[in-house]
């Protein structure tokens, strides 16, 4: 790749690449681009050695000069995964296996036939589908952090510059001054996509009024929410684009230096990212006197060591300090004293992916998208109950039944929906009756949730609320990172009394005590995963009243989840006294009864009964049962 | 000072503008309880939410920690009010410390610290009620492993006082936060004992420990049982002793010189002699000054460093042991007047040294650990100290023999041919004294007299670290003083880098010297309201004041015109660093002490 000095050289490379990748997608020349996955999810359902028995196949059919492979960053439908894409006709191929190479490479790369058996079958229409733009799924999608994911080869700059990398950077460091590009990002109303949701322009605004030798940019890659992997998939996808948002950030309130703060438990994305910096360094991209403007910026790497609190800002600081991750207090905020007590704006990766588009298209153009005081799109990473499991972008003000049921798919099984937990352990969930409400920051918050990173986890009627509750309350519990009492005592206090719940020794006074310790944790605790411990319970007790009364009044678990307060019943009226219930019984706590079987009767058959007290629930004899006289109460 | 309005349940006052809400409340006469907060907010952590106000705007009101907030931010102006009585912020104030005993062994009564716990103190003011939470508590260490600290998991409500003051005064951050959430304790690395990891002993983390978390490892009952075997029991005071005890026994800070009662109390406790360590501490002048001026004139290793002080000697032997040529060989005054008394003594008296039991009343924790050192037994190897108390243990036998301190008459040390002592020996227990103290009596030796102002104020003060140039007679002779190893550090990298300008540098290990040991009595403000407010400021140089006022008072200031030392040399000793001096007086320094030694 050749030094990018100037803005005439930059433009003449974007121009050439541009032409490049456009080519690519087209089939210019009569060639073809396959695509395959290499996101996380189908990575470690084999994509690479897909990829590579791709190219071997290739190779052997004497395709090389016809063909090109390349792999990706996610196509969002995890859930499908392995997914392989062929440009130009945009044929793709899910559930991708290494023995189904040989047919894709005969069949539709010599034969021209697509694989009918490897296209999306829509659940509802039974129709087999051959473009990506056409699955439901993708229909009401738009991609603007995602943007070049599943597209790009994100371990490429010149893919990158193909397809819309740096033109923002160039339109920045050449056309506007800092002041402009702040006031352009306050004017796209762009919030912060880490949870808090507070507006990006507005923080860089605070940085740049202080007069500091030195301020740093800080990208918050520390995704620590169960479910949720919107960041992962960016950074694996387009690590260029994230790169370029914290340049512009940095040249808004004069940063000449950035930290991007990963989770190691994400080794693609920080391979790919530290490859992107790489490249950017050697292309001159990074470094001193970028493209001739004088403006200077270095990127740097930082890993968490999987600690949840990290994600929150301060804490986050510390830990790129080399301290303990614990949470500072606020003020003075980071934006004022932040990494080694200098100016720092840390913002979400989600939110600088945001950034380049829209210095691209605009402020007035991303405005467009969203409700009132929610502007652009907001990244979801679907999951729990839900038929397409996966990483959605959708424009803020798209309705919860929109996510759930037209790019969700529905609930699996025509199960009843209960919930959506969202903003994860430090949201709440919300009802059937939100399911018409238009997601943003701000509804969100009013219905007693929160936006959050974006994990958006679906329930269904087979899930107990306080089930839920105490398995967010056991993580918050062990991810409290110890520093104030409220969190470190409070939360614990707090999971002892719903495990009282859960297990049956609850009372109605148990549930006053719960929601008065929950709220001094709220108002009391230091940092932000104190003060939203408490959500998951007070959301779900606020939601799901009826499910803790039966709990601690009736000792019973509605959904037959709370092992404690459930058990397994053998029906005599179904029983065949056949004794496969007992034969697989880890505890060997049934045995026949003393009543005759009434089914079918026969000599020397009982009905079965379950010895309760030496019981551990594990639901092991009604799997196995063949005549569906064993149940749940 | 630029000033700020705020609003304080209801009234405007104008304070400092870079005050937090804490100090500005209590600069107007409001009291907000505290834990984790202290010494001005140099530990703020913001941790304990025992200090939460509520500052409320129209849009409401939220609970903030009052320690760390800043006035600047919440000008009245601008529609702000710090609400502390609110119901909001009380019962936020409560459940905080209801949480915190929550996890807390509530072993009260026979807790050490019973009577100065903060814990109990701010239970109290908030009016926390017991039980109202309850559960499992985090799984605890206690460790009593090392000879002069003693960790108790259980009783420790993270604060991180101690974790502060360690890296504060000694550089080290000995102690961190280990584990997280619920299971996250106070402990060194890896939970390993205080006698696993280079721990110097100072004692200073016990001294901010808000409660019984960290205590000194008591040694009383090894003195009952000297007692009670009918061992002949002397013990020797050390000078920083004096200048605190009284504070146990209700006395201000600095109020009272408690020579003469704490000699009458140990009278009374059964002692067999009761001895001063200045005694002890003039002989270590005479020793070392002697030393110095040897290497002088021999051309030896300068600078000479003093060594009186184990913790700084702990410290060295962990990271500075290239450096032991430097240091004077001589034992500190204690163990010096131990060896004396275990030899000298018994054989004036005609007693067996093994018929002896000598207690080493100190303000240290760190002695725990010299008078086990191996290196420390001159006589039939026989340690030269059996046992080393802290000032506060002697409050507390005191307080336990029924004495009534206050009653007491003023008496006066035994005069047994260890009973003199001068005004130099007395200074030894605050920084920059064993300087002075040296000074005066190697300007004799150099200069045949009397320094004529006696007191060098040159090496006075509490900076961490001071130098001076001394004028004995002409020769100009560069010395330094330093405390609190967090600092005085850069003199030994001076040294190391071979660019030392000084001939001779005294060290102590804890900021402001013995004074301040970590065996001294607690200077709690939220304890001792009395004191005022800058008391954390003061109470060294109040200590001090004792000390200087003791040594003005007396007719012998020097050293060398101790009549009781010149009868030691003239009759035992011969002279100083003598064959027989280095023997008894002398002691040696590990190279490389491993700092995380295996079982």
């Amino acid at each position: 790749m050749e030094r990018i000095t100037s803005k005439e050289v930059l433009s003449t490379c974007i121009d050439k690449y541009t032409k490049e990748f456009e080519g690519k997608i087209k089939g210019e020349g009569g060639k073809r681009a396959i695509v395959v996955c290499g996101g996380t999810g189908c990575l470690a359902n084999d994509s690479a050695a897909i990829q590579e028995e791709l190219e071997k196949l290739i190779k052997e059919h004497g395709l090389q000069d016809k063909v090109t492979i390349n792999h990706v960053g996610c196509f969002g439908f995890c859930s499908q995964g392995p997914f392989v894409k062929i440009f130009p006709e945009d044929t793709l191929y899910r559930g991708v296996t290494v023995k189904d190479c040989k047919q894709i490479v005969e069949d539709d790369l010599l034969g021209g036939k697509i694989c009918e058996n490897l296209l999306y079958v829509d659940p509802t229409t039974h129709e087999k589908v051959v473009r990506q733009d056409d699955i439901n799924f993708y229909k009401k999608q738009v991609r603007v952090a995602l943007h070049g994911c599943s597209l790009i080869n994100p371990d490429l700059l010149e893919e990158s510059l193909g397809l819309d990398g740096f033109k923002a950077l160039k339109k920045v460091l050449t056309e506007m001054t800092p002041q402009q590009v702040i006031d352009e990002v306050i004017a796209s109303g762009l919030r912060g996509r880490g949870g808090g949701g507070f507006p990006t322009g507005r923080k860089w605004q605070f940085a740049a009024n202080v007069q500091a030798d030195q301020k740093y940019v800080v990208c918050n890659g520390d995704e620590g929410d169960p479910g949720a992997f919107m960041d992962r998939s960016i950074l694996e996808g387009n690590p260029f684009q994230v790169i370029e948002g914290m340049m512009i950030a940095g040249y808004a309130y004069g940063a000449s230096e950035g930290y991007f703060y990963v989770r190691a438990e994400y080794p693609i994305a920080v391979e790919r990212l530290q490859h992107a910096i790489k490249d950017m360094e050697e292309a001159g991209l990074l470094g001193d006197n970028i493209l001739g403007t004088g403006f200077s910026f270095r990127a740097h790497l930082r890993l968490g060591a999987g600690a949840f609190v990290c994600g929150e800002e301060t804490a986050l600081l510390n830990s790129i300090e080399g301290k303990r991750g614990m949470p500072r207090p606020r003020p003075p905020f980071p934006a004022i004293k932040g990494l080694w007590g200098k100016p720092t704006c840390v913002n979400n990766v989600e939110t600088l992916a945001t950034v380049p588009y829209i210095l691209r298209v605009g402020a007035a153009e991303f405005a467009k998208m969203g409700t009132e005081g929610s502007k652009g799109t907001k990244v979801f990473a679907l999951g729990g109950k839900i038929n397409n499991v996966g990483l959605v972008e959708v424009p803020m003000g798209t309705t919860l039944r929109t996510l759930i049921y037209e790019i969700g798919g529905g609930i699996p099984g025509g199960k009843a929906f209960k919930a959506i937990q969202t903003g994860g352990p430090s949201g709440g969930c919300l009802t059937e009756k939100d399911l018409d409400t238009p997601i943003d920051y701000d509804t969100l918050v009013a219905r007693g949730s929160m936006m959050g990173s974006g994990g958006a986890i679906v329930m269904d009627e087979d899930n107990c609320m306080v089930d839920v509750a105490h398995f967010y309350m056991d993580f918050i519990c062990s991810e409290s990172c110890g520093k104030c009492s409220p969190c470190r005592i409070g939360t614990k206090r707090l999971y002892e009394m719903l495990t009282d719940v859960v297990e049956g020794r609850g009372t109605e006074k148990t549930l006053s005590d719960m929601k008065e310790l929950a709220n001094v944790i709220k108002a009391g605790s230091l940092c932000a995963l104190g003060q939203t411990a408490a959500n998951p319970i007070l959301s779900t007790m606020n939601s799901f009243p009826e499910e803790y009364a039966a709990h601690v009044n009736e000792k019973k678990c509605p959904a037959h989840v709370c092992k404690g307060l459930m058990q397994y019943l053998i029906d005599p009226a179904k029983c065949m006294g056949c004794t496969l219930c007992a034969r697989n019984c880890p505890v060997s706590c049934i045995a026949a009864g003393t009543e005759p079987v009434t089914v079918r009767p026969l000599p020397n058959k009982f009905v079965h009964v379950i010895d309760q007290s030496k019981c551990i629930k594990c639901g092991t004899c009604m799997s196995n049962c063949h005549f569906g006289a064993i149940h749940k109460d | 000072m630029e000033k700020i309005n705020v609003k304080i349940e209801g009234r405007v006052y104008s304070v400092d503008k870079n005050m937090t809400v804490l100090e500005a409340a209590r600069s107007v006469g409001f009291n907000i309880p505290t834990l984790c907060y202290w010494n001005h907010g140099k530990n703020s952590l913001a941790s304990c939410r025992v200090c939460l106000v509520e500052i409320r705007t129209a849009r409401g009101g939220r609970l903030f920690a009052s320690c760390v907030y800043p006035v600047a931010d919440i000008p009245a102006e601008k529609g702000f009010e710090v609400l502390i009585s609110s119901p909001m912020a009380t019962a936020a104030r409560k459940a905080s410390v209801e949480l915190l005993l929550s996890n807390h062994s509530k072993d009260c009564q026979t807790c050490v610290k019973n009577g100065q716990c903060e814990l109990l103190e701010v239970a109290k003011v908030t009016g926390a009620e017991d039980n109202r939470f309850l559960g499992e508590k985090t799984p605890t260490t206690y460790d009593d492993v090392a000879p002069g600290i003693i960790r108790d998991t259980s009783k420790c409500i993270l604060c991180g006082r101690c974790i502060e003051r360690c890296k504060e005064a000694q550089g080290i951050g000995i102690l961190g936060f280990e584990r997280r959430g619920f299971k996250t304790i106070v402990a060194p690395a890896a939970n390993r004992s205080f006698a696993k990891v280079p721990c110097l002993q100072c004692g200073q983390c016990i001294n901010v420990c808000p409660t019984g978390a960290l205590s000194e490892k008591r040694e009383i009952t090894k003195v009952d049982a000297a007692m009670a075997a009918g061992k002949k029991v002397i013990v020797q005071v050390a000078p920083a002793v004096r200048a605190a005890l009284a504070e146990e026994f209700g006395y201000k800070i600095g109020e009272l010189n408690a020579t003469g009662k704490m000699v009458a109390a140990l009278h009374r406790l059964g002692f067999y002699r009761v001895f001063d360590v200045n005694f002890g501490a003039d002989l270590t002048i005479m020793e070392e000054a002697t030393e110095l001026l040897h290497r002088i004139k021999n051309k030896g290793v300068l600078p000479q460093i003093t060594s009186c002080s184990p913790g700084w000697i702990n410290y060295m032997e962990y990271f500075y042991s290239d450096l032991i040529p430097n240091v004077s060989t001589c034992k500190s005054p204690h163990e010096m007047q131990g060896a004396i008394t275990k030899s000298y003594f018994a054989k004036k008296h005609d007693l067996d040294p093994k018929d002896l039991f000598v207690v080493s009343v100190m303000p240290c924790t760190a002695k725990k650990y010299e008078a086990k050192r191996p290196q420390n037994a001159a006589v039939e190897h026989l340690p030269d100290v059996d046992a080393v108390i802290t000032t506060r243990e002697l409050a507390a036998m005191i307080k336990r023999a029924g004495i009534l301190f206050r009653e007491l008459p003023e008496e006066e040390f035994d005069d047994d041919l260890l009973g003199e002592y001068t005004g130099a020996g007395v200074i030894f227990g605050v920084t920059g004294g064993v300087m002075e103290a040296a000074l005066r009596t190697a300007y004799h030796a150099l200069t045949g007299k009397e320094y004529g102002p006696i007191e060098f104020h040159e090496v006075r003060g509490f900076k961490s670290v001071r130098d001076a140039e001394i004028d004995i007679d002409g020769t100009k002779v560069k010395v330094a003083v330093a405390s609190g190893m967090a600092e005085a550090h850069v003199l030994l990298d001076e040294i190391r880098a071979g660019k030392s300008p000084y001939a001779f540098i005294e060290i102590m290990c804890c900021p402001g010297g013995c004074i301040n040991g970590g065996g001294q009595p607690f200077v709690k403000p939220s304890l001792k309201p009395e004191e005022g407010a800058d008391i954390l400021e003061t109470y060294r140089q109040k200590r001090a004041d004792i000390l200087y006022g003791i040594d003005e008072r007396k007719t012998i200031r020097q050293s060398h015109n101790n009549p009781d030392i010149k009868r030691l040399y003239e009759d035992f000793l011969g002279e100083p660093c003598s064959e027989l001096s280095e023997e008894l007086l002398h002691t040696s320094y590990v190279s490389d002490r491993p700092c995380f030694p295996e079982d």
